[in-house]
């Protein structure tokens, strides 16, 4: 994936020089391991701290709402998905956008790799062709990328761009033989009372930071409902019942809409999978209505369509 | 001042029967990182650690503190009236503290008891708190303690010090309460070999930070050209504006305060808040001064090294932890930002 930064460069130097684009976003290289920051460029002598490996996990989608400039913008699968929801839901026209595509191997879980060097303090990454070499004070071991993939990266289905104005590479074989949905069957298996504590267990640790609702393309509201007050719809301290009335209400804003990015158990401080959540919805949609999110910027999701055809009995 | 050495068994045996006098609080390993947990019951300590991942600024500044209770019960004769909620103010002992998060203690209480104001809430608690730190043998490359007025071996704000020696501890009393909390460990006296060994321990670790964080420009800026500096867009791009550097960090001190009631029962709450919330400074009326993203991402670099800095003369608000620099989910980095403050021209 290293390949893609000197492309991104001088693609982003292009668009800009030829003044397809006000401004370019990507990423740069960032200031610990396993960490880049998402960049804005507005001028083609700044394109050169563009860069791309497999430590891009935030979703660089998150950065295109309500914007009105002319935007070029590098996508993967799921990005590529958010921006094709945003479309759909006007927080952004397609022809502001000129999407870069890179077709996605998939981004490494940095605490995976932080449990495999048991713990001890990584210094730096060097990513070579399939494999990665971590380095800290006394040690070096190399590990291959594949199993440290990020759990929603390891089932991705659409790991090329679904729309973009410009591939950099030749797409990528896409997985078929995956279930993503593995985990979310075991917990459908239990009964009520274990999930309520499975769902308690899970949320345990939270401190009510929102980096998970932040860092989510789809959570645009002006106004949060946990940010609500007049009247408060949510108690705003720990109390375990409130923190998961936020989980729970933001993973139900997210059906049908969510494209498993990964994003928001990426950037968790507290290391909560909360997309035990949103992938129980993902599955719903897609049991029910044949439908994942993001894959035709023309096609309404199905919670936001009224369609007098429709199959089921209830709402006609 | 005591100093006294022990081996590293009799320091877990030695926190079995200190259970009795204190509460007793150290670094936990919960799953992926350590948390300062309550020692009750069969939790262990784990002192071969960087840093937990919340300070242990939760034990003196719970997230969610409950400060009073009401009836609303008109039958009650005691009906709307504000009561004490009550608190746990009895001896404890936060064992394994590293020297940063203490020097973050002495920042807070700055604010939170001084001449002027005092909090009572977290006066009481951190009042009724014995600070056992444990020096850092090895900070970790984001650490930047010694470029802020603070050291992996610092001893302002300790009441005992411990140096890890491989098989043993040696402590370090460095206040009267530190001197009857080594009162109650067994150990030997620390000969001069010893103390030369701790000397050099400290000396290597302070070595291993390198990095630069210069902050003596700060105060000589002008607070408004600072305001004004043209880079805050460009530092705040990347910023989702959650709560994970405020919540992490062990000097932000902000608190909202909520009324809960449910049926005739009242609380009244103090939780964190954070600076990075649009909700922390919307105002009634619906005018909120900081709407933007950037402003409220200056108004935390801004607070810490420039409004501190000036209103209280004792440096930044800052101990140089590097838990913001490790967890921040964006990347955006206290000490690139605070090198930009500390040259803007």
């Amino acid at each position: 994936m290293l390949k893609y930064t000197e492309k991104i460069v001088e693609t982003a130097k292009r668009l800009l020089a030829e003044e397809k684009v006000d401004v370019f976003i990507g990423y740069q290289k960032g200031t610990v391991p396993m960490m880049n920051e998402p960049l804005l460029v507005n001028h083609p002598d700044k394109a050169d701290t563009l860069y791309w490996d497999n430590f891009c996990g935030l979703n660089l989608c998150n950065y295109l709402t309500k914007r009105t400039d002319k935007i070029g913008i590098i996508a993967n699968g799921c990005n590529s998905r958010n921006m094709a929801t945003h479309i759909i839901e006007n927080q952004i026209k397609r022809d502001q956008l000129y999407i870069v595509g890179i077709p996605c191997e998939g981004m490494i879980d940095h605490r995976a790799v932080v449990r495999a060097v048991k713990n001890r303090e990584i210094l730096n990454i060097v990513q070579e062709g399939s494999t990665f070499v971590v380095k800290g004070k006394d040690f070096e071991e190399t590990f291959e990328k594949q199993k440290f993939l990020q759990s929603n990266c390891a089932v991705c289905r659409h790991r090329n761009p679904v729309l973009y104005d410009e591939m950099l590479g030749d797409p990528l074989e896409e997985q078929t033989d995956v279930n993503p949905y593995g985990d979310i069957e075991k917990i459908e298996e239990m009964d009520s009372e274990k999930k309520q504590g499975f769902f308690q267990r899970l949320i345990s640790r939270c401190i009510r930071c929102y980096a998970c609702r932040n860092s989510c393309p789809l959570c645009y509201c002006p106004t949060c409902f946990v940010d609500e007050s007049e009247p408060q719809w949510v108690g705003k301290s720990i109390d375990p019942t409130d923190t998961l009335t936020f989980h729970f209400l933001r993973a139900y804003h997210c059906a049908g809409r969510c494209t498993d990015c990964g994003a928001c158990e990426r950037v968790c401080p507290m290391g909560i999978s909360m997309r035990q959540f949103t992938k129980k919805l993902n599955k719903d949609t897609e049991e029910l209505f044949s439908w994942e999110a993001g894959l035709d910027p023309e096609k309404r999701p199905p919670l936001d369509v009224y369609r007098p055809d429709d199959y089921n009995d209830f709402i006609k | 001042m005591t100093e006294k050495i022990f081996t590293k068994e009799e320091w877990s045996g030695a926190l079995e029967t200190l259970k009795e006098p204190y509460r007793l609080f150290g670094p936990v390993k919960d799953g992926d990182f350590h948390t300062f947990m309550p020692l009750d019951g069969d939790k262990k300590p784990d002192f071969d650690y960087e840093n937990s991942r919340l300070s242990p600024k939760t034990i003196i500044y719970p997230e969610s503190e409950r400060m009073f209770e009401y009836s609303l019960d008109e039958t009650d004769d005691d009906a709307h009236i504000l009561k004490e909620s009550p608190k746990d103010y009895s001896p404890c002992a936060i064992v394994g503290i590293r020297p940063c998060d203490v020097h973050a203690f002495q920042i807070v209480k700055r604010n939170f008891d001084n001449p002027e104001y005092q909090d009572p809430w977290w006066t009481e608690h951190f009042e009724s708190a014995i600070l056992v730190g444990l020096g850092c043998n090895n900070p970790c490359a984001s650490c930047f303690c010694t470029q802020v007025g603070g050291g992996p071996f610092h001893e302002t704000g300790l009441d005992v010090l411990l140096f890890d020696l491989g098989d043993n501890f040696l402590a370090k009393a460095l206040t009267e309460k530190g001197e009857a909390f080594l009162e109650k460990i067994q150990g030997e006296s620390a000969d001069d070999a010893v103390l030369k060994a701790a000397e050099d321990l400290k000396q290597s670790s302070e070595k291993k930070i390198t990095a630069k964080v210069p902050t003596d420009q700060l105060k000589d800026k002008v607070t408004i050209e600072l305001f004004d500096a043209p880079f805050w867009e460009e530092v705040a791009f990347a910023c989702l504006n959650c709560g994970t550097c405020t919540y992490l960090c062990p000097t932000c001190w902000c608190f909202d305060i909520q009324d809960e009631v449910s049926g005739k029962q009242g609380d009244r709450i103090r939780n964190w808040d954070s600076c990075m919330f649009p909700l922390f400074s919307l105002h009634g009326s619906g005018h909120n001064p900081r709407a933007e993203k950037f402003q409220r991402v200056r108004q935390r670099f801004m607070h810490k090294l420039k409004y501190y800095v000036d209103k209280y003369e004792n440096g930044v608000q800052c101990s140089g932890c590097g838990r913001c620099v490790r967890y921040c989910p964006v990347n955006i980095d206290i000490r690139e930002v605070c090198k930009l403050m500390n040259d803007f021209a």
